[in-house]
């Protein structure tokens, strides 16, 4: 099956400039029209006008897009011709990305992210609002390997076999980012710069632009964090999990669940007295999208931003089936070397997935699949020889989350090794 | 060997050769000269900081050449039916469990000293950052010998991430 060669949206130039269209229309346009006609400054503008006009133009007519058979063939470039084929069966997820301005013009982007260990990531940015959705459709079932089925229409299809399983009320988002671990820090910054603002404002001054860096990248957070996930959506769909929501840019995105490399959960200490905890799922060639610097690189995606045990839990059994009932805690001696963690600290497993928990003030849970380990360590530091303890540690592919059986009876570890070793070859085979 | 029965039968436990105790030794002993050499310089200016200086880089070479064997004697790996097992370290000890399957690709290192004694590294890498399968100061052919294998085990049990 190979359909044709297709352009992009027409808008797509205007959408991609992004915060220089912005510029331009807000800074540019105003002076030329105000400004008398002939001056060398307005002449100038224009030039750098025509310029970046002519550039995006140029860009948009040489970049084309097709279907070939299994592959998705980007082609791209005037003078230096680039040609990329993205196999689909290396597709992990397929997210539909909507920035303020796509959605103004009702274009939106179709972001692959492929598997591998430097995983790339395919963008088709911008297709027209009404050609995304049908585009991802058929692209996920050819991913899949599955014939396209278009007797039934989507909509009716969709009716039938999605399931809302969460969605989060922006108060108790806001709640949340609020008593969070970054939004304390972030309050506690705030009523520092206040208090220090009444005693001298010329220290306050000083402080607010010294650490701009630090308070801008706090904003940053928290404002992401808001912004992606506003409004989120969880339905179940047969091709998985499916993510939508988001303030200024709606983001649509499918974990599909043989590609979740592991899940955990975070109860932060004040969460904790609500019920709330937070889902998020660690996926393999999750790339770094343009812009986004290295703590969002290293962020997770939220399946729940907050929720109850029982929305987490519905959402866990949909993720991993089969999940550990019970979990051992450590050895009593482990009071000595870690007197924070020890409340915390539990570890089991069953055929096919492990899971431990840990954390200082907040609680963090892991599941990983056994499917999905990469390697095992067991790991043992001076301290711990002294009182006969060890850690395994179970490595994945993933990016950030890690499971680690801490402080457990070196008898134990050893015997944990030897079982997890066991049974990671049983569940790849 | 810590964990050493973590397999189903006794596994064979391989180490780095001599040649790398002798690497590191030589390594640890010209530090400790270059320092000796200095302090017999700093002597001639000053007499109490001149025997400082020799005493402590004597002491330090001992203790050195002292954690540099103990390290030597930690490290070691055992080709198992489905899995490789890396132990390493002293004060940390570690003893990784690597699937074949998992592996990515091997690459066989080699810097200047180690190539003037005939040594390479073998490193295992996996999709996960953390696994550290690294096996240093490995004679020449053994090098290739474990290269090849881990290859061709690696193409047979291969799993999908």
């Amino acid at each position: 099956m190979s359909d044709g060669w297709r352009r992009l949206h027409p808008l797509t130039p205007i959408v991609r400039g992004g915060r220089v269209t912005i510029a331009v229309v807000v800074v540019i346009v105003p002076s030329l029209v105000a400004g008398r006609r002939g001056g060398t400054d307005g002449l100038v503008q224009l030039g750098i006008l025509a310029l970046v006009v002519v550039a995006g133009l140029v860009n948009w007519l040489v970049t084309r897009w097709r279907v070939d058979g299994d592959d998705l063939q980007i082609e791209t470039g005037l003078v230096r011709r680039r040609s990329v084929r993205f196999p689909l069966a290396q597709v992990q997820a397929i997210d539909v990305v909507r920035p303020g301005l796509a959605r103004l013009f009702g274009v939106g982007e179709l972001r692959l992210r492929m598997g591998g260990s430097s995983g790339g990531l395919a963008r088709l940015a911008y297709l027209a609002d009404r050609e995304v959705e049908p585009l991802r459709t058929r692209l996920l079932a050819l991913a899949h390997g599955a014939p396209v089925e278009d007797e039934v229409s989507p909509g009716l299809r969709r009716m039938v076999e999605e399931r809302l399983v969460a969605r989060v009320p922006t108060g108790r988002l806001v709640w949340s980012i609020l008593i969070s671990d970054v939004g304390v820090f972030a309050e506690l910054v705030i009523v520092a710069i206040v208090v220090v603002a009444f005693v001298s404002p010329g220290a306050a001054v000083g402080l607010v632009s010294g650490g701009l860096v630090w308070i801008f990248s706090i904003v940053t957070l928290v404002w992401r964090r808001f912004n992606q996930e506003y409004n989120l959506s969880v339905t179940a769909r047969p091709e998985g999990l499916h993510l939508r929501g988001g303030l200024v840019a709606l983001t649509e995105e499918t974990i599909r669940p043989g590609r979740v490399q592991a899940v955990r959960m975070v109860e932060p200490f004040f969460w904790r007295r609500l019920g709330w905890c937070r889902l998020e799922v660690d996926l393999a060639g999750r790339q770094r999208a343009k812009g986004e610097g290295q703590e969002a690189r290293r962020a997770l995606r939220a399946v729940l931003p907050v929720g109850r045990r029982e929305q987490a839990d519905a959402l866990l059994d949909r993720l991993l089936p089969a999940r550990p009932t019970e979990l051992a805690p450590p050895p009593p001696r482990v009071r000595w070397k870690s007197p924070l963690r020890y409340r915390m600290l539990a570890w089991g497993h069953t055929d096919d997935c492990v899971q431990t928990r840990s954390g200082r003030l907040r609680r963090v849970t892991c599941w990983v699949p056994l499917e999905k380990a990469q390697s095992l360590r067991r790991v043992q530091g001076p301290l711990q020889r002294r009182l006969g303890l060890a850690s395994v540690h179970v490595d994945t592919a993933g990016r950030s989350v890690r499971a680690v059986l801490r402080d457990r009876d070196e008898a134990e570890a050893d015997g944990a090794l030897v079982d997890l070793a066991a049974l990671a070859r049983a569940a790849r085979a | 060997m810590p964990g050493a029965d973590a397999g189903e039968r006794a596994e064979e436990w391989r180490r780095p050769s001599p040649r790398l105790l002798r690497l590191r030794r030589l390594e640890v002993g010209v530090a400790a000269a270059a320092l000796v050499v200095a302090g017999i310089v700093v002597l001639f200016v000053s007499l109490p900081a001149g025997v400082a200086v020799v005493a402590c880089a004597l002491v330090g070479g001992v203790l050195a050449e002292r954690f540099v064997r103990r390290r030597f004697a930690a490290w070691g790996y055992a080709e198992r039916h489905d899995d490789l097992l890396v132990t390493r370290g002293v004060m940390f000890s570690r003893l990784s469990v690597v699937p074949y399957g998992r592996m990515q690709f091997v690459d066989v290192t080699a810097g200047p000293f180690e190539r003037s004694f005939g040594l390479a590294t073998v490193r295992m890498h996996t999709a996960a950052a953390a696994s550290d399968a690294r096996i240093p100061g490995l004679e020449r052919g053994e090098a290739q010998r474990l290269r090849d294998r881990l290859a061709e085990l690696g193409e047979a049990q291969a799993a999908g991430i």
